[in-house]
């Protein structure tokens, strides 16, 4: 019997060949061409040949699995070991870190926030939102302004910033709640546009693109936040409070009536839901978390453009969100941490970084499309 | 006492007429079947009691109240619930969550309290959840509270539903097509099932095409053919009905 012959591979490469095409020229792409289709077709010939070899690996497995769950006892006590060390970890890394990598974390605490924020609005409600960055710009520059023009303190300005971002929450939902889906989505784009390019352009207030500088870090009994270890600890706390009260709402009946509007936003009417009443309140919680996190980073920066706030931030945050796991706490945590950290560590291939996490990124969705700590099986349904 | 009156219900889609000046009254703790060939506006008529699609002329009162432009969570609220022709569960949530949160018209939820987890809410959660036991074992899916709706069969997916929709504590419920697609064990046992709400104090409104489970559960019947009520009265009147013969098997020429 003639096997059919597997064009797939052939496809791939040509693909890629051509994706590097402009960038190389046709040489390098000839080259990727015939290196990848050749790997492939090697890789499928040894696949051929290990089925076997893979078959007994996972009966290996599954027999060690079956131990593990005898063991279960001892698998326990072992997590919670590491998760004290972990714990442990967390809190004294200002002692023994360098600068930079305290800084780095210091602002994937402040993407954590955000990502949390997002995570109720997108994860738990449903509602596809591409204009989240819309917010953290209103919450830096809330601060931004408030600190600078009317000298506010950070723990005067912080309610005043959440309040003004909680309320340009609702200014955005009254009329995109109307709109489902895709819609809604192209809707709070736009709202994102908007607020950077009003920063970008009202010079009077928000000084262009300029940016606003010489903001005070938060103070605390007196003693300036400024130092790097400070602010790490001070950040930690934000983390701290944003996930216990994520976590809390969640499991309350607001966050039941936000997965079933998720799930089915007409059974959930049916059920007795005031589906837009439930989806303003995503909206505003979301935008709380969003104008927190802009505020925090205003007081880290001690400074605010309207570069930080530019779509691909918005599509950054989705990612975490989304790489994660959507609607898991965990998983946003840990997509979050993921995708500040892995852009700094490939700094060593600069120039294909983005290109390593953008298909690393795809081949996630392909093979766990409910993101990598997505318990329940939700995956993104528009 | 008559627990819902249909004033002279009229839907049009555009040039469609779903529905043409339907009336009928349920008595309180009565089963009324409306039955009718497809496409007769059986569910159109469903929407329109429930909210979910404004009615273009004619009136619903419920207990006396005009609840024709009403939002589907007030009526809820005003106890008339409903299940759906195509299952429309929440998937992803697991069978007692499906019913917890089915309660969340007869429960207060305070963002504050739920954020400091305070004794109140505490036991206002395990509350729910008790109750939420209680329905499961009422349709007998109480072996199973922590399984995903989507993983379960078909016929427990139907029955999940009925158990979501008593959560909001109904006094009237609307029942589209509870019986199709089952098999007879499970259609007997769905009539059980029906009778025993019915004994609760329950008034019931069922779509179905069944017709021994119609002619055998029911009170009442009405009968709609083309979106106008071509008859109604109790099942024995109705097996008689000309009008009726003729609108399912076809007039003879």
């Amino acid at each position: 019997m003639k096997k059919k012959f597997n064009l797939n591979p052939l496809i791939i490469a040509v693909w890629l060949a051509l994706l590097f095409l402009p960038f190389k020229g046709v040489k390098a792409a000839l080259i990727l061409f015939t290196v990848i289709s050749t790997s492939i077709y090697l890789l499928n010939f040894l696949l051929v040949y290990t089925k076997p070899l893979l078959a007994k690996l996972k009966e290996a497995c599954a027999v060690l699995m079956n131990n593990l769950q005898t063991k279960k006892k001892q698998t326990e006590s072992a997590l919670l070991i590491s998760r004290y060390a972990l714990l442990v970890f967390i809190l004294f890394v200002p002692f023994f870190a360098k600068d930079y990598f305290i800084d780095v974390l210091i602002l994937a605490g402040i993407y954590i926030i955000l990502a949390q924020g997002l995570n109720v609005v997108v994860g738990f409600a449903g509602l596809l939102n591409l204009g989240f960055v819309a917010f953290y710009a209103i919450g830096a520059y809330s601060y931004a302004l408030l600190n600078t023009k009317m000298g506010l303190g950070f723990w005067s300005s912080l309610p005043l910033s959440v309040v003004i971002v909680v309320f340009s929450g609702f200014l955005l939902a009254v009329p995109a709640l109307r709109l489902k889906g895709d819609y809604l989505a192209i809707v709070t784009l736009g709202f994102g546009e908007i607020v950077r390019l009003l920063a970008n352009n009202w010079d009077t207030v928000t000084k262009g693109p300029n940016g606003i500088g010489g903001i005070e870090p938060p103070y605390f009994l007196g003693t300036s936040l400024g130092r790097l270890s400070y602010f790490y600890y001070f950040i930690l706390v934000f983390v701290a409070i944003t996930v216990f009260v994520v976590r809390r709402v969640y499991k309350s009946g607001i966050g039941r009536a936000w997965v079933a509007i998720r799930e089915d936003e007409i059974a959930s009417s049916s059920i007795g839901i005031n589906t837009t009443a439930y989806k303003l309140y995503a909206f505003a919680f979301g935008a709380f978390w969003a104008g927190t996190a802009g505020a925090l980073f205003a007081a880290k920066m001690q400074f605010v453009s309207p570069e930080s706030f530019t779509f691909m931030e918005s599509v950054l945050i989705l990612s975490m969100v989304i790489l994660g796991g959507l609607g898991s706490i965990p998983g946003v945590i840990l997509g979050a941490i993921i995708l500040v950290i892995l852009p700094e560590m490939l700094r060593g291939i600069q120039l294909y970084r983005m290109l390593a996490l953008g298909s690393g990124l795809v081949l996630l969705m392909i093979f766990r499309p409910q993101g990598l700590l997505g318990g329940k099986g939700v995956s993104f349904r528009g | 006492m008559f627990l819902l009156e249909v004033r002279d219900l009229t839907k049009h889609f555009g040039g469609i007429r779903a529905i043409e000046e339907v009336r009928f009254r349920v008595r309180e703790g009565h089963i009324m079947s409306i039955i009718g060939p497809n496409g007769a506006g059986k569910t159109t008529l469903f929407n329109c009691l429930t909210g979910l699609t404004r009615p273009t002329k004619g009136g619903v009162f419920f207990n006396d109240t005009d609840i024709t432009v009403f939002k589907p969570n007030n009526i809820v609220k005003l106890g008339i619930a409903r299940t759906f022709q195509n299952i429309r569960l929440f998937k992803e949530m697991s069978v007692i969550e499906n019913v917890m949160v089915s309660q969340h018209c007869r429960t207060k939820t305070s963002l504050l309290s739920s954020i400091l987890g305070n004794k109140a809410f505490m036991s206002g959660e395990k509350a729910i959840r008790e109750r939420a036991m209680e329905y499961l074992e009422l349709v007998n899916l109480e072996d199973f509270p922590e399984t995903l709706a989507c993983n379960l069969p078909y016929g427990r997916q139907k029955r999940l539903e009925i158990a979501r929709c008593i959560a909001t504590e109904p006094r009237l419920m609307l029942l589209d097509e509870p019986t199709a697609g089952m098999n007879p064990q499970e259609t007997s046992e769905m009539m059980e099932l029906i009778k025993k709400l019915q004994a609760l104090g329950k008034t019931i409104i069922l779509i179905e095409h069944d017709m021994k489970v119609v002619m055998g559960i029911s009170d009442n019947i009405a009968v709609l053919d083309h979106g106008v009520k071509i008859a109604e009265g109790t099942p024995d009147e109705i097996k008689k009905n000309q009008m009726v013969i003729d609108a399912y098997l076809g007039k003879e020429h």
